[in-house]
This record gives structure tokens, sequence and C-alpha cells, in this order.
């Protein structure tokens, strides 16, 4: 019955495909590895076989999981009881708005083969299990100009390496 | 879009993709694995691409569920590389592979400062990203000035200062010592004026954390979270891409009204004006629409400013309102508001005069509990569960049991217990719980826990009206042809003990009774054997005159089992056989049981025991642990002051406690908690108790009447020495325990308590000890939040509550130490016996370091709680009035000394203090009607009656009538007006010498509020 003084809002943030399979996973309390994969399993098995047309939480070990399905991917974060539920499914849903105009029309696809951007993204909406930034346009904006550096980097990598390869031919 | 330049991961994702089996995926792994591992050894010769591509590699592995034991190094040492996508890269695989304990990342913490503290934005923002995502302790301590001072920088762009905020906020969590109070307040109130709403979000956020540890150092923000409010409730000068499907930032409003429900209220009339506008505009304003997104948003804002309605204690209008605005959620088609709806009618319970109101809906809510979706089901059970009372119980009950045989399996359990608890606590007469109780094992037997029988059983056994009702029930279902295995045990059990009462009636000779009990016999398991053996042996005592044959069946019986593997039945067929052959001796030692003695409910034990481990935990367990750990006794009063229990008897052992049985006990078990009144679970199987009670029985036949004596003062001995020498070494209070001083004055907050339900009680540097209060009728629920202010624990923590004879009183284990900035929460039943102004005590202590401290405190456990107002009509007042003609039920007292109010005032006051005042049923102007109701057990509810008459000449004298069907409440009711009326006197100093006796021993009799009055 020993509750923390100071909670945090997002306890952890899922994304499972309809097959199980696991998209994304973001920890923001202190979860061992063991944990992390019981939490993992038990959750897949309460959310992937809830039918339709219901609402969009589960309880779980006394917390809510607030989770929506978009075609085969079900998005889940886990919050505290006293939470609000509906803010939390806001976030979802504004986490997939900018994944969605990020990407053009996001695939479960891209989110497989750009994992790692998936993880940057959701750096820019969620920190310390908070939520960070409403203006979609900034975020947007944001990625664009870190892409473009990460591209910059390449380019001065391969000029460089032509350099090289021209002076010791 | 394809992963941009690393074509060897994605060649590997694909090949992972295109695995037929696990098996396949295995293998593959397993393959990059080893070959990632081979290149790490090999350090050297990776380039910061290649190096970068294993890492990806890794946390892909990592996501699918394998085992990544190596490679954390690599991830944490690209954090100090020098460009841009390689120390992105280093940052985000660290922050998902490791957690905040790993000791890799205290060599990061170097880096990432150099990165915090550095030039490059970029830079700044993967660094605090990180440190808000997994840092620790260490990162507080040596983090949070750099995080601090780029969060109020004027240099520093939206895009940082939005993490540091929320970085920060993680560092305070992880150490609210690195954020000084007395510096901060004042910048995080000009925070609270910027004009990005980015920034502003983060902020808000971070406000939400600090005023949740300590709000009395912010106040200053408060002014300023309504104003924001107002803002964007009225959308006024929103940038367009802060709203979101044409809400002005939900995130920013909902987080703004959670920072205002830390605030324990909003004194300054002007601000709560402005905010209860913007409130009803967005109760009231807020529509269902077509659009999901729009809803979702807007009903987000909505249930949060429902969550600070409540908080805030709303004129009772306004809170009809939310009830009726949840109402109609509950009915509504989407399914996320119906849930909603139900779960804050739940919170709704917690306010006062509202249940009446949410008792409308009782058809709506059992609808929801055949709602197809289990999340609200759970929901409705929670509600119907919270406002069950006595006037509801036989309704609810009766529909949970009818939704038990179509319940889904996964809530069944929850379901029985719950039953069986509501039954317990509410039940109009004892043999409508019996038939409860006996339903529920009949219908779901399997989910019935033997706890819920055995609670039956205790009841049974200690209620003699019920016996032969128990005995003609547990019959009629054993006429059945297939029962639940436990229904036998009870049946039997009760047969056994109570069947010879009903003996004259057709079918209940003691063959009958046999007969019908010993088909059953093949069916059972070796669980139940010993019962029926029990039962049989008891049949077969209470046979007089004697009847062979049944006898020698009995024996029959007896003789096969002496044999039987089981060392439980073997012993007990061994021993009644032997038994049974002694004639007199039999009698004795097998005559009826003793009473039971009164305990905690072992269900409600169960509840709060009940193990969160299960994925089908539910929220209810764990309500039920804050809520409501100890039941009241039905029976037989306890003794106040938390008298010792008899040992746990095993509730399968038929035969009584002997004396032998007792003293082999050890000291600890089963006795007395040294908080007095919770009993500690006994650690020992039931199965061991009978062969003990079984031993026992043979070697003494004393009564067993007189032993409960000796266990009591060995409990003393035990335990209670101890906790009196420590106590001896803080008395008297007020002189050794100087150097722990309470912060505020203790009286005061005692006084704000008799008048509200919630707030603080006590306060010092170490700890804060706070009060929720629910009242109900004769009964209330209080919960101790005992809150650990300090970064180390407190230990030797004691809290013994003195209650006074009219209260009786339960508080649930309080843990001995309260770990470091943890908040404890101790549940506290209150029954009301009857009236009385005398005030219950808690006797609280705790270690600090070598600092022992005690202090004792009165618990706003007052007369006014168990009043409930009500308005009279002049229909239903005169008749009243006139019927209580005189003394001792009407009195009439002039008093002086008033302290003089204008008579709107004084009204007020009545109110407050839950005294209805019924304006023009006096046609003098001047004078004063009230009216009330009071509960406690022996009076019920009692309508009291009270007539105030002025002299606008001489405010400071009046004349008092008050008026009940009690004479004793009659009495208190007046008293406690006029202690109201009067300021209140300054109690008579008792002289207090060391050798006062410690507490646990203060005899019931006295009143510890008067003691404390003393001590004060």
């Amino acid at each position: 019955i020993v509750h923390k003084l100071i909670k945090l809002q997002i306890h952890f943030v899922l994304l499972i495909s309809r097959q199980g399979k696991v998209r994304l996973t973001k920890w923001y309390s202190p979860y061992s590895q063991k944990e992390r994969s019981k939490v993992i399993r038990e959750l897949s098995g309460i959310v992937l076989n809830r039918g339709p047309k219901l609402c969009n939480f589960v309880e779980w070990r006394g917390h809510r999981v607030v989770y929506r399905r978009y075609a085969g991917l079900y998005f889940c974060m886990c919050i505290d009881e006293a939470d609000n539920e509906l803010e939390v499914l806001d976030i979802i849903h504004h986490f997939v708005e900018i994944l969605d105009r990020y990407f053009g029309s996001v695939c479960e696809l891209d989110l497989i083969f750009n994992f790692h951007k998936a993880y940057y993204i959701l750096d820019e909406v969620l920190i310390a299990g908070e939520f960070q930034e409403s203006s979609k346009r900034t975020i947007i904006r944001l990625l664009s100009t870190h892409d473009s550096m990460v591209e910059m980097a390449k380019e001065e990598a391969t000029s460089i390496g032509n350099m090289i390869a021209q002076v010791t031919k | 879009m394809a992963l941009s330049g690393m074509r060897g991961l994605s060649v590997f994702i694909s090949d992972v993709r295109n695995c037929q089996n696990k098996e396949q995926e295995r293998l593959r792994v397993d393959k990059e694995l080893g070959n990632v591992r081979t290149r790490f050894k090999n350090e050297k010769g990776l380039s910061p691409y290649e190096k970068k591509k294993y890492v990806w590699k890794m946390l892909y592995i990592y996501m699918l569920g394998y085992d990544v034991d190596f490679g954390h190094m690599e991830a944490v040492s690209l954090i100090s590389a020098p460009k841009y996508p390689e120390k992105q890269v280093g940052y985000i695989v660290t922050a998902c592979l490791l957690n905040e304990n790993h000791d890799f990342l205290r060599l990061a913490i170097n880096t990432v400062r150099n990165d915090i503290i550095g030039r490059n934005e970029t830079f700044q923002c993967l660094a605090l990203t990180l440190v808000g995502n997994i840092g620790g302790r260490e990162f507080a301590e040596s983090l949070a000035a750099d995080v601090q001072k780029l969060l109020i920088s004027s240099s520093c762009r939206p895009l940082v200062r939005k993490k540091a905020a929320l970085c920060l906020l993680r560092l305070y969590r992880k150490n609210p010592d690195v954020v000084n109070v007395d510096g901060w307040a004042d910048r995080m109130a000009q925070l609270l004026d910027e004009r990005d709403l980015g920034v502003l979000t983060s902020s808000m956020s971070l406000l939400v954390a600090l005023v949740s540890n300590n709000h009395e150092a912010y106040w200053s923000c408060l002014p300023k979270c309504v104003k924001t409010l107002e803002r964007l409730a009225r959308n006024q000068d929103i940038p367009q891409e802060y709203t979101y499907y044409g809400i002005p930032s939900p995130w920013l409003q909902v987080k703004t009204m959670r920072a205002l429900q830390y605030f324990p209220t909003v004194e300054d009339p002007n601000t709560r004006r402005s905010l209860f506008e913007v409130l009803q505009r967005i109760l009231m304003g807020t529509d269902v629409v077509k659009n999901v997104n729009k809803n979702n948003a807007s009903h987000a804002v909505l249930f949060e400013a429902l969550a600070l309605v409540m908080h805030l204690d709303a004129e009772k209008e306004m809170m009809s309102q939310c009830v009726a605005l949840l109402g109609k959620f509950i009915a509504v088609r989407e399914p996320n508001i119906r849930y909603l709806g139900l779960e804050n009618m739940t919170r709704m319970l917690m306010v006062t005069d509202v249940q009446d109101i949410i008792k409308r809906h009782q058809a709506q809510i059992i609808t929801s509990l055949k709602d197809p979706d289990i999340s609200i089901r759970r929901r409705a059970l929670d509600l119907l569960y919270g406002m069950c009372d006595v006037s509801n119980a036989k309704d609810i009950v009766e529909e949970l049991l009818q939704y038990l045989s179509s319940a889904d399996f996964a809530m069944r359990e929850e379901l029985s217990l719950k039953a069986a608890i509501l039954a317990e606590k509410f039940a109009p007469d004892l043999s409508w719980y019996v038939d409860v109780i006996l339903q529920l094992i009949d219908k779901a037997g399997d989910f019935v826990s033997d706890d819920i029988w055995f609670r039956v059983v205790q009841f049974v056994t200690n209620n003699e009206d019920l016996q032969s009702y128990a005995a003609a029930k547990a019959r009629e279902y054993l006429n059945k042809p297939a029962i639940h295995e436990t229904m036998v045990k009870v049946s039997a059990y009760i047969l056994g003990e109570y069947g010879h009462l009903l003996a004259r009636r057709p079918g209940y000779s003691p063959k009958e009774l046999f007969t019908i009990i010993h088909e059953k016999h093949p069916t059972v398991s070796t669980s139940t054997i010993p019962i029926l053996l029990s039962s049989y042996a008891k049949i077969l005592m209470h046979t007089q005159p004697p009847e062979p044959e049944l006898q020698n069946q009995i024996w029959t019986i007896f003789n096969k089992y002496e044999s039987c593997i089981d060392v439980e039945i073997q012993q007990r067929a061994a021993e009644y056989f032997a038994l049974s052959r002694k004639g007199a001796s039999l009698m004795d030692i097998l005559a009826e049981m003793p009473k039971f003695p009164e305990r905690q409910s072992a269900l409600i034990r169960k509840a709060e025991d009940a193990e969160v481990d299960t994925a089908e935990q539910s929220a209810i367990k764990l309500r039920a642990q804050q809520q409501m750990s100890t039941a009241l006794v039905v029976t037989d009063q306890r003794p106040p002051n938390g008298m010792p229990a008899q040992p746990s008897i095993g509730p399968l052992s038929l035969v009584k406690v002997p004396s032998e049985t007792v003293d082999s006990n050890p000291g600890d078990q089963g006795l007395t908690h040294p908080n007095g009144v919770v009993y500690k679970e006994d650690p020992q199987p039931p199965s061991q108790d009978i062969i003990g009670d079984l031993l026992g029985t043979l070697s003494i036949e004393g009564p067993p009447g007189a032993v409960a004596q000796s266990p009591q003062s060995a409990t003393y001995e035990a335990e209670g020495a101890p906790s009196a020498a420590d106590a001896a070494a803080l008395v008297p209070v007020g002189e050794e325990s100087g150097s722990v001083q309470p912060i505020g004055n203790i009286n005061e907050r005692f006084y704000a308590l008799c008048l509200k339900d919630s707030g603080v009680l006590y306060e010092d540097p170490n700890i804060q000890i706070g009060i929720k209060a629910e009242w109900r009728a004769h009964q209330g629920r209080l919960v101790l939040f005992l809150g650990n202010k300090n970064t180390a624990s407190l230990g030797s923590v004691q809290a013994l509550i003195l209650p006074p004879t009219h209260l009786k009183m339960e508080l649930s284990l309080v843990p001995e130490t309260i770990p470091p900035r943890a908040q404890v929460q101790c549940p506290l039943e209150v029954m009301n016996l009857r009236p009385s102004r005398d005030v219950a005590v808690l006797d609280f202590s705790y270690k600090f370091g070598p600092t022992m401290v005690n202090v004792k405190l009165r618990l706003p456990a007052v007369l006014n709680k168990f009043l409930q107002p009500i308005t009279v009509s002049p229909e239903e007042f005169f008749p009243q009035w006139r019927s209580l003609s005189g003394p001792p039920l009407k009195l009439q007292e002039v008093v002086r000394g008033v302290r003089p109010l204008p008579l709107p005032e004084m009204a007020n006051l009545f109110n407050t203090y839950r005294l209805t005042v019924c304006p023009g049923l006096d046609p003098n102007p001047n004078n004063l009607v009230a009216s009330t109701t009071f509960y406690s057990e022996t009076t019920r509810a009692m309508l009291c009656l009270v007539r105030i008459e002025t002299d606008p000449a001489d405010r400071t004298q009046l004349r008092m009538t008050v008026a009940s069907g009690d004479p004793t409440l009659t009495f208190e009711l007046k008293e406690f007006i006029k202690e109201q009326l009067v300021s209140i006197p300054t109690a008579p100093q008792r002289p207090q010498g060391p050798a006062a006796p410690p507490p646990p021993v203060a005899p019931a009799s006295q009143d510890p509020g008067a003691l404390l009055a003393g001590l004060l």
C-alpha cells in the first residue's frame, strides 16, 4: 500500500501487432528485463483478445492500460488508476498523427523498417512519461531538421571518403 | 520509406520477417548476435557507421524479446561520439536498453553533462531526453542545477527549455531535494507566464509534481493556473497549431486542472468565482459529437473538470449537476464515456450528500453489470459495491447473486467476495446473511474461498437465534441432488453443531441427519472427510438415548478411517472412536463450540492480502485495501481498547480449545498487535490446530471459559511491555519530545477537521498525517495518510487508537517503517454505538534517527459527523416538537457567555455542523429552528430538533431547546451545541507526572479525549 509521493504519468508505451509482435517498447518506470518480458506477455494476451467496439481501457494489476488499434497495430500506454484515461488516448492519437504526417500515410512496415525513427519521434512527444508538445508542426519541423543533419553528415563522410580515395589513387 | 543508408539492417529485418517459424527466427537472431559480438570484440576495426548499425541491430533483437546481454558498453560509448548521427543512436539505444539502475549509466554522466552545458542545442536536447527518460538519483544530484539553469535561461530556445522542464521533473521525482523550494517557487510562478505553449505544457507537468509534494510553497502559482485555464477554455489567444480537433490543447487544460487539485482549496473569492465559471462552462458546454477524436479530447477535459469540482467541494447544486451529467454518461452508447461515467460516479461517492442522487441510477448501473465489455462490468461492480448501504444492500446483493451464474470466470471470485462482504456489512438481518452465503456457495462454489464459509460458521456460532435457522437451511441444501463440496462442508458442520436443535421436526432425527450427510460421503475429497467425521461424532453425542444401530454405523466408519493414510483423518477417527466409548467425557469434549472471538473479518483481510500479482487483478481489491480493510463486527461488542483475542481457533475444529493449547501458542500467534486492534494471521494451518486441540482435550477437562485470561497477560508481557517502555521514554509530552516541534497548531487542525472531512491532522518536520473521512449513517471510514517527508525511513512507527466507549474503531495494520518519501494509507473504521461527545485519540509514535517522537492527537470522529442534515416541513416539525413534551427528551437551557454572532452567521455555523436551519418555521425573526438526524447503533436514525431564541439586545445570551427521542442524545446534543456557541473553554490542567500510566492500559471507561485535553 506504499505509494510514491510523486507519481509519474505514463509507465510505459507498447506497440504490438495483431500477431503479438512487438514493434516498440519504451519504459519510463524502471522495469527489469524479466519484468519487461512478463508485462509484454500478459498485456498482449489481454489487449489482443478484446473485441471491437469495446472501450479503450483495460484494468491490469491495479493500473489502467489505455490502448487503441490502428489497422493491425495496437498502441498501448500504461497509467495509474487516478490518471485521465482520455487524455492519454489523445496522446496516442496525437502520436499516430505525427507518425502519419512524417511517413506520409504511415503503415506497419514503415515502423518495422524505421523502428529507430519511431523511437526518435516518440521522444519528441513524451519525456519522463509526460506529454511534451502538442503542436504537430513544431515536431515535424524539428524532425526534418534532424534528418537533414544526418544527411549532411553522411554527405560529408562520403565526400571525405572520395577525397581520400582520390588521394590514395 | 526505406531505411536510409543502412542496408545491412534492412536485410536483417527482412530476414527475420521471412522466417517461417519461431525456431528459424531464433537461429537467424543467434547468428546475428554472434556476428555482432565478434565485431564488437575487435572494436578497432569498426567504423562509426558500422558501430551504429550493430547497435541498432541489438535494439531490434532486444525488441523482439531476446536477451541482449552484451554490447551495452558500445551503445553507451556512442554517446560521446563527436558527430550527431552516432551520438543520436548512442542516446536512443542507451535509453531503451538500460534502466536507471544500470551501472554503465554512471560512466556516461560526464559526457551527458558536457552535452547539457555545451553550446550545441541539438546535443542538449539529446542529453535532456536521456536524463528525462532514465536518469536516476545520481543524475539528479549532479545535473539538476544545470537543468534548472536551462529551463529559466532567456537565451535558450523553447525546444530546449520544454525538455529541460520535463527532465527536471524526472530528477525531482528521483530526489526532491534537488529543487530548492525557497528559490524555486517564484521561478515556477514566472514560468507560468510563458508565451510558448510547448514550454508552458511541460512547466505545468513540472508544477503538478511540485505541488503534489508540497503545495504550500506554490500558492502563488494558483491564480496563474486559473488564468491559464480561463484563457484555454475561452480559446483566447491560442495559436491554431495548439488546438487539437478544435479544442485548445486538451493536455494543457487537463494538466492545469490537475495542478489545481493539489491545492486544498481556493480561498480568494475572486479566483474561486472565475474558476467556477470556467468549470461551469466546461461542464455544460461539452456535447457528445460524431468525431471520436474530438469527443475524446473534449471529454478528457470534461472529466478532469469533474474531478476538480469534486475536489473543490462545490455547492450542492453544482454537485447535483455533475451527478446528473454522469447519469447521462452511463447510459450513452460510446463505451469510453460509459466506462468513465461509472468510474467517476464511484469517485463521487466520496462526496457527501450525493449518495442519494446516485442511488437513483441504480437500475442503469445494474444494466452495466451485463455490458459486453469486462472493463465496464468491473466499473459497474465497483460502483455497486461502493454505493451499497443498509438501504439497498438487499437489492444489490441479490443482483450480484443473480449475475454470478452468468458472469465470466475472471470475475466470479471477485463477485463472490464482494457479495459476501456486502452481505456481512449491511445485512438487515442475520438470517438474510446466512441465505446469501449459502446461495453463493450453491451458485459459485468453486469461487467461494474457505474464508467465506468460515465466516458464516462464526456468525452462526456467535448468534444463538441463528442456529436453528441455519441448520434448517443446511438441511434443505443437502436435499439437492448435486451440491458443491463446500456446501457439504458447511452443511455438515452446521448440522453437526445445531442439527439437534431441530430434533423434534420430521426429518431431523439423528439417524436422518446422519443418513443425509453420509449420502454425500462418496463424492467428497479428503479435505472434507475430517469435517464429516466430526459431524458424525457430534450427532452420535446428541443421540439420547443412544441408538445402537446408528452407533454401530458410525463406529464402522471410524474404524475404517483409523487406518487412513491421511494423518488428520486417521487421528480424528481414532480419537472420536475412543472418546465415543467413554460416554460422559464425550459429552464434555464434544459439547457445542464456544463463541469465536470477534476479529477482523477474514474476508476483508483476504481482500487486503490479495496479491497484486495476477493478471486479472482488479482495482477493487486495491480499493478494498485502501478503504475498508477491517470490517465492523456485527455481533457481540468487543471490549474497547483492543483487548487481546483468544488465540485463533482453526475454523475446522469442532472441539473446544483447552488451556493447554492456548499456552502452547507462542506469544505472538493470533494475538493482538501492538496497534491494539488488528489480529495477526495465525501462521499455523488449521489442521495442525486440530491435532493440538485433540491432544489437549484428552488430558485436560477444565472449563474453557477460564482460559482466556492467561494469554492476555502474556500479551502484555510479550508485546505491551516494550511499547510501554518506549512510551515512558518520551512521556511527558511537551518536555522530552520538544526536539521535534509540530508544524502548525494541532488544536486548530483538529477543529478544522471537525468541520471538514479531509485535511492535515498533524505535521512536523518528519511526517505529515493527513485524514480523509467518509461518513455514512452511524459508520465512518477514515483513512490516515502517513507521509514520510524525509529521505530516510521512519522506524518504530506505532499507531494506537484509544477509542471512547461509544465508538468502535478498528485501525488496519500500520507498518513499522515508512520508506523515504513514501505515503502509507491506513484505513480506520469507526462505528458509533451511542450518542456521546467523548473524543477518540490517536497515540502515534515513530523514531527518526535516535529521536523518538510521540504525539497524542484527537481524532475528528466527533458527534456532528454522525449527523445528517434533514429539512422538515412545518407539518412534520410541530407534531414532533409537541410530542416530545419535556425532560428528559426535551431540554431547555439559558446559555450565557455566547460568542456574539449575527443570526445569519449562527445559521451558517449550524449548517456546517449539519444541523439544517429551517427558515420560516419560527415566526419570530430572532429565533432559529434547526433539524438533523443522528445515527448510532443504539438509537438508529433519530430526528433531533433544535430551537434557539436569541435576544437582539444581548447577543451573548440565548435560550436553547433541544429535543429528540433519546434522553442521552438530547443531553449530548445540547451540550455539543453549547460548546460550539460558547467560546471553547480551556481544559483544566491535570498534573501529569512521569509516573502516568502508559496509554495502552488506560481504562476503557475513561474518555481518551479528556485525558488528552489534560495533557494539552
